[in-house]
């Protein structure tokens, strides 16, 4: 196992949408997942070491001008005081490329979630309102300019920190959820997450954390780089494929 | 020439002939041609401002800039919330285009935004009235345009998941789409938007009160406000008219939930654009208001005072914040309403003892058997039914209840007074020189009790004794 990462034992979700007929449980295999989010500092030496994904080498094909805005605004002295926070401004190109350059992969959106339901002592936290209530206000609130440094952040029953509360994450598959912005009127696919149709095809009409996560999902694109949005890797276990309990 | 044709042909609802007058028109200015419409920017008002009535004869590319914002701020005294907005308010900026109009929207999400909105328009004909092309994620801007074909005020909202919480948060506002021919002009225009919020912790509680699902889904809030908050069109930010003015109220209901029951205490409206539509509903006093939409209200102000706006569904006005204040300052016209003339003690009918069925019928209350328990029992019948007008000591209130103690025209001839305890007394009379012209209502009391309380108010405060007999009432009653 590469360091900092954590196993994740294989196991399952019920996602928040799902098609008619669809699987009501989702099987998750066993994999690996990074302890933290990946920090400035982290992803600084992956920037020296491939320049084409440095800000100022960046195709614009591959991030909007928000890319690493951060680094320029906050620390524009170098990285000092924000080393150790969460990498922010990154498009999904640049986190796939560092995840590649490290031997990883971007988490799917399965995978995600099913670690995003573990709470401090249980791998599932079920319909803990508690639970619930806590994400979901830190949904609410505005963005933070000051990120904590990721050794600071909320461990979960993994040893996964800051999975809730730091900083929207990028998930290799974010753009499955939708496929258009708006889809009261499309019921063939599975999109309908606006307004009161929104509800429709929901598992769960209460879980307005993960209609908040599928949400963000689908505002984006892949050059996209926003303040509140970074990342972490994963990578697979050999021989965990199809031997889920 | 061509915008006066279109008024008269829109009362007149000759379709037609309006069109042909329209298109006359447009051929007329023919620099309009749709791809060179002239170009303006939208003026955007914070409520309850709303933007100058529009004196265009001909439409316009009308460009709409909006930011959504996530921010903390006053919900009630001492209660914060983190309110989702656009325009950085709530309710959102007030937009104001005119029929027609081809609206190009920039919906602009901060770069501190935690979450990704989008807007729904209500004016927008057109999928997801806007939302399907104006999701935005943080530090991103989208576009997109529409034409205003449909006259009339209309809500907008962000329709993100969750939208009910995106709404609960604040974000909705109104945009006005005027008719080609404009509404009729008024003195004074006003933008008023209803809604609720839900918090962990009751109505006041102090601190920053976050979201609370649970109220939201069993529709039970804690606060009802017009425009954001508690207060905030009272006090220093009440609304103003001059005496003699017309004032025109664009009301609207974001919800998320309730249904506003909308009425101005002391005022009538005079006209009622229903559901902020065409139709037209003039003498109403309290107008629905549907979650998700608007009505627009006239009335002239005729008198000086407070005009209180409430939610008439009443609880929410007086324990949850539906309240709001337009004064209205001028002279006093006190023919349309004299003020108080009048303050006095009222005496409604059936205000003594009440007696179900005949009083004959009615269960025995004790008999006095000797003159002192008349008078003890006659004791207690008065201070029920007597001592509030005449008083303790019988001695009355000057200029409105005469006295009984020392009263000639009582003690003149005592048996009398069972007729007005039976009958009650109307008019003036003259009681020791001094004239009172007031009301007495019947007292519904037994024979014994009448016998009782006039044998007690002869033998009492100086009065100089005697009995008034059980069987002196009964042969009163038989003589009527």
């Amino acid at each position: 196992m590469q360091q900092g990462m954590v196993r994740i034992e294989a196991g399952g979700y019920t996602p928040l949408f799902r098609d008619e007929g669809g699987p009501p449980f989702i099987a998750v295999d066993a994999f690996l997942l990074d302890q933290y989010p990946v920090t400035n500092g982290e992803f600084a030496r992956f920037v020296a070491s491939e320049q084409r994904w440095a800000p100022q080498n960046i195709k614009p094909v591959f991030a909007d001008s928000n890319y690493l805005a951060q680094w320029r605004e906050v620390a524009p002295q170098g990285l000092e005081g924000i080393e150790n926070q969460p990498v922010t401004n990154v498009s999904w190109f640049a986190a796939r490329a560092y995840c590649d350059w490290r031997g990883k992969r971007l988490p799917n959106v399965d995978e995600w979630e099913y670690v995003a339901m573990a709470s401090e002592e249980a791998p599932t936290v079920g319909d803990d309102p508690d639970f619930q209530a806590r994400v979901l206000q830190w949904y609410s609130t505005p963005a933070i300019t000051r990120l904590p440094d990721v050794q600071d952040t909320w461990r979960n029953y993994w040893g996964v920190h800051g999975l809730h509360g730091v900083v929207w994450e990028l998930v290799n598959d974010f753009n499955t959820a939708l496929v258009s912005g708006e889809s009261r009127a499309d019921s063939e696919l599975e999109n309908s997450l606006f307004c009161g149709a929104g509800a429709a095809a929901a598992v769960d009409p209460s879980d307005y954390a993960a209609f908040m996560r599928y949400a963000f999902r689908s505002s984006y694109g892949a050059r996209s780089s926003i303040s509140s949005m970074g990342f972490r890797c994963a990578s697979d276990v050999p021989g965990a494929k199809g031997v889920n309990p | 020439m061509g915008s006066v044709s279109v008024r008269e042909c829109r009362f007149t609802k000759k379709r037609l002939f309006c069109s042909a007058v329209i298109s006359a028109a447009l051929v007329a200015f023919s620099a309009f041609a749709d791809a060179e419409l002239p170009v303006i920017e939208a003026v955007l008002t914070a409520a309850p401002q709303v933007p100058p009535p529009i004196d265009r004869d001909h439409p316009a590319k009308v460009v709409v800039s909006l930011d959504t914002t996530e921010q903390v701020g006053r919900l009630a005294d001492g209660v914060e919330y983190v309110f989702w907005t656009f325009g950085g308010t709530v309710p959102g900026s007030f937009i104001r285009v005119r029929e027609g109009d081809l609206v190009e929207f920039h919906l602009n999400n901060r770069p501190d935004s935690k979450m990704p909105h989008n807007i729904d328009l209500h004016a927008v004909t057109g999928p997801g009235g806007g939302a399907t092309s104006s999701f935005t994620a943080p530090g991103h801007t989208t576009q997109f345009s529409f034409t205003a074909l449909n006259p009339g005020l209309y809500v907008y909202h962000c329709a993100t998941a969750p939208v009910g919480m995106h709404i609960a948060n604040g974000m909705y506002g109104l945009i006005l789409v005027e008719p080609e021919e404009g509404y009729p002009p008024v003195d004074r225009e006003y933008y008023v938007m209803q809604s609720e919020f839900y918090t962990k912790g009751k109505f006041g509680e102090e601190g920053l009160r976050p979201f609370d699902m649970d109220e939201a889904l069993s529709e039970n809030p804690d606060y009802v406000v017009f425009n954001g908050s508690v207060g905030a069109l009272q006090g220093d930010n009440s609304i103003h008219a001059e005496v003699g003015e017309t004032v025109r109220l664009y009301v609207g209901n974001g919800g998320p939930n309730l249904v506003s029951s909308f009425h101005v205490i002391g005022e009538i409206f005079d006209t009622v654009y229903v559901e902020g539509g065409d139709l037209v509903n003039h003498n109403v006093q309290s107008t629905l208001v549907p979650a998700g939409g608007s009505a627009i209200v006239d009335f002239k102000v005729e008198v000086p005072g407070k005009l209180h706006l409430v939610d008439h569904s009443i609880f929410r006005a007086f324990n949850k914040g539906a309240l709001g204040t337009i004064n209205v300052s001028g002279d006093a016209n006190t023919v349309v309403y004299s003020g108080q003339q009048y303050e006095g003690i009222y005496l409604p009918e059936g205000q003594a003892e009440q007696l179900v069925g005949d009083a004959h019928d009615a269960p025995a209350s004790p008999t006095a058997t000797s003159k002192e328990e008349r008078i003890l029992f006659g004791s207690r019948v008065y201070e029920r039914n007597c001592l509030a007008c005449h008083q303790s000591q019988g001695q009355g209130l000057p200029g409105a209840f005469p006295p009984l103690a020392g009263a000639d025209y009582l003690l003149n001839d005592p048996k009398h007074a069972i007729a007005v305890l039976l009958e009650g007394l109307s008019g003036e009379i003259e009681v020791n020189g001094v004239t009172y012209n007031g009301v007495m209502p019947a007292v519904r009391l037994t024979d014994e009790q009448v016998a009782n309380v006039l044998t007690y108010v002869l033998n009492s405060w100086g009065n100089d004794g005697g009995v008034i007999e059980v069987a002196d009432v009964a042969a009163y009653r038989e003589s009527r």
